[in-house]
């Protein structure tokens, strides 16, 4: 079965520092991954590679057996690959609906013209983008505010907002960071059940960061690992919680 | 029962084909109850007007910051006015209609400008496009001045302007005088103007603009190719401004280049921040503010002897931007307010 995601060794160098140092992995259709590591351990530098913020400074990614390198973030998009941000960052300013609508942007077939004279295909778009706009909040019971300014919800929501909003590009595969990050443990229940059941809806690969361990452990097939950069630990979650590197990763070496 | 995308175009015909008379009639009122004083200060309303509504669109709907735009409007005021030295498209008695070519025209050339200095401005984030536009500006002043062929420092003489119309209906000769012509022009060039930019903000298109405004690397990562989204903004907003360029030459039938100083393109500037950044109709009411404010002072120069309008006019601006510090609409429009709470949160 051929891989979707492939990363090839990728490097971020920034002057003399190395955030990440020839990371490495293969991702199949279908599978819902944990990308984990102290802080500062290069893992939003990963997905800012993986999303053409930053161009590796070696290495390789493909998608879909070719090469993303290099590619703006929007072309990347514009592929199947998608993300959220730790930093949640969505449109303030702008309804909840916009939020989702703008993400369908890529989808909406009709120009500037057809906007300007209101023709029949511009409202017939416009239905069918809405529509699915709010279908799509419906996975996370935001419909009802839709029309609430984003900075109006609750920090949770947000999040979730971030995540529809992925959703509505259409991809293939979603980038999560941090999707768990001040959520409470009823809601980071919530969450993971979400996760998991619309990787199965829309058929998504999904590459996670997370500090909650119970929902990493919790959702993952498998887990990468880093720390300073440097991938230390692969494996299913059970392996990693008793990997002895991890371990010391995050609770430091006895010295004694 | 969901409407059909048909009965919806339909009913989207309403309001311009509305509009279109509204235009005509109040054409005619103003033509014929106010003196021409205060007629030509309608027109300055309408320049300015497509000046803050096409500047809106950059500085306001799509977070740029352009301070050159009278660089865009000099663009197509000159060349609609050398163009209609040069060229007549319709012959006597339809020479109105050579006026609306002569306005795309210099819109299209200024457009042009406007592609030129934000193709490679507009690729970066920050305030490049602010440095080139200012830069813009101050070039095209420069040229203007310099170019013998359009009047150089003397200024450009003898634009053709709009000229008095009569039709016998039955034998009886009627005067449609030239500025009700102008004035239709003029108010429909700013129903174009408005009409497009308010669609184009509602629409996908529009929702691109701001996204770019709240966050250029979110836009980018939802699928927004945000260098197009701010040319697009540009270009259209550069040839509204060469439109409104080009009204204001066929009414002032001279142009000199200090016109389109740097004062000229604060002007656009203030009447979008004090409409609010992003409110068409915000817009709109400032640019009657801006432009009625200095006339309306007029008589306290007379009274005093002493010019003191710039003065209060600044005084009145501050203590504005203080009481409504989004400005007077803030990113609201008109029809949101007797929509009442529908969009506050």
């Amino acid at each position: 079965m051929p891989k979707l995601l492939e990363v090839q060794e990728i490097t971020m160098q920034f002057g003399g520092l190395k955030a990440v140092d020839r990371f490495s992995m293969e991702l199949s259709q279908g599978e819902l991954v944990g990308l984990i590591g102290p802080n500062g351990a290069g893992k939003t530098t990963v997905f800012n590679m993986l999303t053409g913020v930053y161009t590796p400074t070696s290495g390789d990614v493909l998608f879909e057996s070719s090469s993303i390198k290099g590619l703006k973030p929007y072309q990347i998009s514009h592929l199947g690959l998608t993300r959220t941000f730790q930093n949640i960052r969505l449109f303030k300013d702008l309804s909840v609906l916009d939020n989702v609508l703008i993400a369908c942007d890529q989808h909406i077939a009709y120009g500037m013209l057809a906007s300007v004279l209101k023709t029949p295909f511009y409202f017939k778009e416009e239905m069918i983008y809405q529509e699915k706009a709010l279908e799509l909040l419906k996975i996370f019971r935001l419909e009802h505010k839709c029309q609430e300014l984003a900075s109006a919800l609750p920090y949770g929501d947000q999040r979730k907002l971030e995540i529809i909003r992925a959703l509505a590009t259409d991809p293939k595969m979603i980038l999560l960071d941090e999707p768990a990050a001040g959520m409470n443990h009823a809601e980071t229940h919530d969450l993971m059940k979400t996760i998991v059941r619309i990787r199965d809806e829309f058929q998504l690969t999904v590459l996670l960061i997370e500090h909650d361990m119970k929902l990493v452990m919790g959702i993952c097939e498998r887990i990468f690992v880093l720390d300073h950069g440097v991938t230390i630990a692969v494996g299913d979650p059970g392996s990693i919680q008793t990997n002895t590197k991890v371990i010391e990763a995050y609770l430091g070496v006895d010295e004694s | 029962m969901k409407p059909e995308p048909k009965t919806l175009f339909k009913k989207s015909l309403i309001v311009p084909i509305i509009s279109v008379f509204l235009v005509i009639a109040f054409a005619l009122f103003i033509d014929l109850s106010v003196n021409a004083y205060i007629q030509l200060l309608f027109i300055y309303i309408c320049v300015n007007a497509i000046m803050g509504l096409g500047l809106n669109l950059v500085n306001g709907l799509t977070g740029q910051f352009s301070i050159g735009h009278a660089g865009f409007m000099a663009v197509g005021a000159y060349l609609s006015a050398y163009v209609s030295t040069k060229i007549s498209f319709f012959a006597a008695p339809f020479e109105m209609f050579n006026f609306p070519i002569y306005a795309i025209s210099g819109g299209l050339l200024a457009a042009t400008a406007g592609l030129v200095v934000g193709l490679p401005s507009l690729r970066l984030r920050g305030d490049y496009l602010a440095i080139v536009t200012l830069g813009f500006g101050e070039i095209i002043r420069v040229v203007l001045l310099n170019v013998d062929a359009i009047g150089g420092a003397r200024g450009f003489y003898g634009i053709p302007g709009f000229q008095d119309l009569v039709v016998s209906i039955g034998g009886t000769p009627i005067v449609v005088h030239a500025f009700f012509l102008g004035f239709v022009h003029a108010l429909l060039w700013l129903l174009v103007t408005f009409l497009v930019i308010w669609r184009l903000v509602r629409s996908t298109h529009g929702r691109a603009f701001k996204s770019v405004r709240e966050d250029e690397i979110a836009a980018e990562a939802m699928g927004i190719n945000t260098t197009k989204v701010k040319v697009r903004a540009f270009v259209l907003s550069s040839f509204f401004a060469g439109v409104a360029g080009s009204i204001f030459a066929h009414f002032a039938n001279y142009l000199n280049p200090s016109t389109f100083s740097f004062i000229k393109s604060v002007d656009a500037i203030i009447i979008v921040v004090l409409g609010g950044m992003g409110s068409l109709t915000g817009s709109l009411i400032a640019a009657v503010v801006i432009t009625l404010l200095p006339e309306i002072l007029r008589p306290l120069q007379e009274i005093t002897g002493v010019d003191l309008r710039m003065v209060i006019y600044a005084l009145l601006l501050i203590v504005l931007m203080i009481v409504r510090p989004k400005g007077i609409m803030g990113s609201k429009e008109l029809p949101d307010l007797w929509r009442g709470d529908a969009k506050t949160t």
